[in-house]
């Protein structure tokens, strides 16, 4: 057979939206194909298309959409004319499909085996030895450890990285043609990205199959894709080699979306000037007691003792991977949570604001961080009222605030649900700013974001700051993120702080070796040789 | 497992101390002298006096307690004070078709709730679905004891399926049992049904739009086992709180409906005995009820513990 016969092609393929939506189609007219043994990336920022494209080709469009038009050919057979009973023999079997969110994408009822086994359950009839012995052979192939314990474990017992090779051992014991990955690393650590990206890239080389691959991330484009395939608002907008699409693209759109990456670049001179100190923490630690079912108590270690001081007009990254402590630490500073032991203080003038108002934070999820039952306005003035200042003082004040981050004033009057994700960030922003507070802290404050919303809302931070002279506390876990705006970074592994030091320093010389880790696993630096 | 168990147990023990406390008090420190009302309204305070000392009330409410305790522990609930005869064996005889009436009821309600509730939940806005939805608001809304004597007219009185009122002991065959505890069980049971259909449908349809549902669809599962196996499998949790619930009301359900259907029941014995304020009854049925719902919640938390491997306490 011909390496390179197409296992999927897409011709012409058009996806109808609901009435009142923005737009008439979420897919419309999109033609592309993945043929066997390639790698096929389809790269788009939210709202593009590129997971209902994916879920057209599965057969599983939600209710909401009508019948696709154009066509669908899976090794020359139309899957929009299949019968139901058809598609449902091609999946699982033929096609295999993993998906962005590992915890919620198992059934957290379930042991993992019996999740796998199910897939040998639906298409074959085994005995059940022989498919334990099929899937335990599945869980080894992805790299899981102690597959036949593991087989008995719950989705809520494994992590994240472990969640995603299990749902790769289920979409690939059947040995389908074509895998379709739907932002399957999005949820994932960085350092556990680059290994889940390294094993599907394996297993497609060793099995010659074909892959679809969605993501909005251009750095994992570089890593894994051999053609891209660039999207917006449903339609194509270019399609080649990889090479070519990120050393020489012709859409403006793709350009922008390169260009929108940021760069392990420091951005800030190296020599800040300190303004004066605003806080200093002093071995801060925070243990839980999880009590056993005899009622002793085992201690877990969440942050260890850790000291830093921040001075006015500085940004201090705290970057880690999830379960590092970086968001422990930021609680315990803001006081959400109590710290076990240490304190933190802020200094200088207070001018008798109690300490709510000296210090704010932004929170990672705009969607929820919002109270959906009260328009922004309400929400924003909240604080301020709180503290006493009279109510038209407080509007007043939103509306300015709305200017300063860049949203029409009139929009205090509407509901969360009514902004964009970026425009809700700008709106916690807004709400953080309405206290006056000395101290910013930013958690995961862009990570939800598409790029070039990130880079806008990273320079309205960076604009804030200028303003309002703010000491900003920056968590992240995209190191990108963190050398666009900050000063110095602090690196946390397992509730410790390893390693300390302006963003040049820490990234050009890494001395703790979770740091050097941490930035080899970056996606994309083969597209930062290139350039 | 075996040590969560093992621990729910023994968190029992606390609880029923508190209620046997409340059950003793209650009935002592609520108006209404019961030495007064044995020795009648033209007793001369001699006589009432006698009958105080004779049970004990006279004592301080310490000692009464103390004795009362020990007394339940030994198994023995007591006497009546009318019928002079243990409250243990009254209630001994009155147990079995109260308890076949209530388990009647919670099978049927279940049996029928579920199943409708999955199907109108996994086809949320079909004809079913909707057919489904108003039969619930009439069963919600028709009170029981209407329901009971309606029943018995079609059923009884004009097709003569069932008997008029009355309860067959099981020992007596199972048809028969069947027979007469068929109408009661239904009038009791429509509102549960309505409920654990309503929640059921509720559950179910929330499950379907989770992205384990998506994963097993793309695995190639058939509908009907993303629907059982993965959907209700999960919606179980909630469904089970409900029937928890369920069951506690239940009991206050029974009572009426063994007035409605002149079942010798428990609930009959109760009304009773509080109307002739025969306190050794009122607190033997008492603590026998707390003892059933504090079984009942043990059950339904061990029960959440086995469905849900993420719930350890």
């Amino acid at each position: 057979m011909n390496a390179r016969a197409p296992i999927v092609e897409l011709r012409n393929l058009c996806v109808p939206l609901p009435l009142g939506g923005d737009r008439r189609h979420a897919v419309d007219g999109v033609s592309l194909s993945v043929s066997q043994g390639e790698i096929v990336c389809v790269v788009g920022e939210s709202g593009s298309g590129k997971s209902v494209t994916a879920q057209a080709i599965m057969g599983l469009l939600p209710k909401l959409f009508a019948r696709p038009a154009g066509a669908i050919l899976f090794d020359g057979e139309d899957l929009l004319q299949a019968s139901t009973q058809r598609m449902r023999s091609l999946r699982g079997r033929e096609i295999g499909m993993i998906f962005q969110e590992p915890m919620t994408a198992l059934n957290p009822v379930h042991t993992v085996g019996a999740q796998i086994d199910e897939v040998l359950r639906a298409h074959l009839s085994r005995p059940s030895a022989e498919r334990f012995v099929r899937v335990v052979k599945a869980m080894e192939e992805v790299g899981l450890p102690d597959p036949e314990r593991l087989y008995h474990a719950f989705p809520h017992q494994l992590s994240g990285g472990q969640r995603q090779r299990v749902l790769i051992a289920a979409a690939l014991i059947l040995e389908p043609r074509l895998l379709i990955a739907d932002e399957p690393t999005t949820a994932l650590d960085v350092t556990t990205q680059a290994q889940i990206l390294k094993q599907i890239r394996d297993l497609q080389r060793s099995r010659g199959m074909g892959v679809l691959f969605i993501t909005h991330d251009i750095g994992v484009v570089a890593e894994i894709a051999d053609r891209v395939v660039v999207m917006k608002s449903g339609k194509v907008v270019e399609s080649g080699d990889v090479t070519r699409i990120l050393t020489a693209p012709e859409a403006d759109y793709t350009r922008m979306l390169i260009a929108a990456v940021p760069t392990l670049e420091a951005a800030r001179p190296a020599e800040p000037v300190p303004g004066p100190l605003a806080l200093t923490v002093r071995d801060i630690a925070k243990t839980y007691s999880v009590r056993s079912a005899f009622g002793g108590t085992r201690e877990v270690t969440a942050l260890k003792p850790t000291s830093l001081t921040l001075h006015r007009g500085e940004t201090i990254g705290v970057i880690g991977e999830s379960g590092s402590g970086k968001s422990t630490l930021a609680r315990c500073i803001t006081r959400l949570i109590e710290p076990s032991s240490g304190e933190a203080a802020l200094l200088g003038e207070s001018g008798g604001k109690p300490f709510r108002r000296r210090i704010q934070i932004v929170f990672q999820d705009p969607y929820r961080s919002l109270n959906p039952r009260r328009t922004v306005g309400q929400s924003i003035i909240e604080g301020p009222m709180n503290f006493g200042m009279p109510k038209a003082e407080a509007w007043n004040k939103a509306r300015e605030l709305m200017v300063l981050v860049g949203l029409e004033p009139a929009a205090l009057n509407r509901y969360p649900h009514q902004f964009s994700g970026g425009q809700r960030q700008r709106i916690s922003i807004a709400r953080a700013l309405a206290m006056e507070p000395e101290i910013l802290v930013a958690d995961e404050a862009v990570s939800a974001l598409d790029v070039s919303v990130q880079a806008q809302v990273l320079k309205l931070i960076d604009d804030v700051q200028k303003r309002f002279d703010l000491a900003i506390l920056f968590i992240t876990h995209d190191l990108r993120v963190a050398a666009q705006i900050c000063d110095r970074i602090l690196v946390m592994h397992r509730g410790e702080l390893v390693e300390e030091g302006s963003v040049r320093a820490v990234f050009s010389s890494p001395a703790h070796a979770y740091t050097r880790r941490l930035l080899d696993s970056i996606p994309g630096k083969r597209m930062a040789a290139a350039a | 497992m075996l040590a969560f168990i093992a621990k729910r147990m023994l968190a029992v023990i606390p609880v029923m101390a508190v209620v046997s406390i409340v059950v003793f008090l209650l009935l002592r420190l609520s108006p209404g002298d019961p030495a007064l009302v044995i020795a009648g309204e033209n007793a001369d305070a001699e006589a009432v006096q006698r009958i105080r000392v004779a049970l004990g009330l006279d004592q301080p409410l310490l000692t009464q307690f103390l004795v009362w305790l020990r007394t339940m522990l030994s198994g023995d609930l007591g006497t009546s004070i009318f019928t002079n005869l243990p409250v243990a064996d009254l209630i001994l005889q009155r147990v079995e078709p109260t308890l076949s009436l209530a388990l009647a009821t919670m099978i049927f309600a279940i049996l029928v709730a579920v199943p409708l509730g999955t199907v109108a939940g996994a086809t949320a806005g079909s004809w079913l679905d909707r057919t489904l939805m108003v039969v619930s608001v009439v069963g919600f809304s028709v009170p029981a004891f209407v329901l009971g004597y309606c029943m018995i007219y079609v059923f009884s009185l004009q097709l003569g399926w069932a008997p008029v009122q009355g309860f067959t002991s099981i020992s007596k065959g199972f048809l028969p049992f069947l027979r007469t505890i068929a109408l009661p069980t239904v009038t009791l049971g429509l509102a549960y049904m309505v409920l654990i259909a309503r929640i059921t449908r509720a559950s179910v349809l929330e499950m379907m739009g989770e992205d384990f549902i998506r994963t097993a669809r793309a695995k190639g599962v058939v509908e009907r086992l993303v629907v059982t196996h993965h959907a209700l499998r999960n919606a179980a949790i909630p469904i089970l709180t409900v029937i928890g619930i369920g069951v506690a009301l239940l009991i206050s359900g029974v009572v009426v409906i063994e007035t409605v259907f002149n079942i010798p029941g428990v609930g009959r014995l109760v009304v009773d005995a509080i109307l002739k304020r025969d306190y050794p009854v009122i607190q033997g049925v008492i603590l026998l009820f707390s003892a059933v719902y504090v079984l009942i919640n043990l059950t339904i938390d061990i029960g959440y513990a086995l469905l849900d491997p993420r719930v350890r306490y």
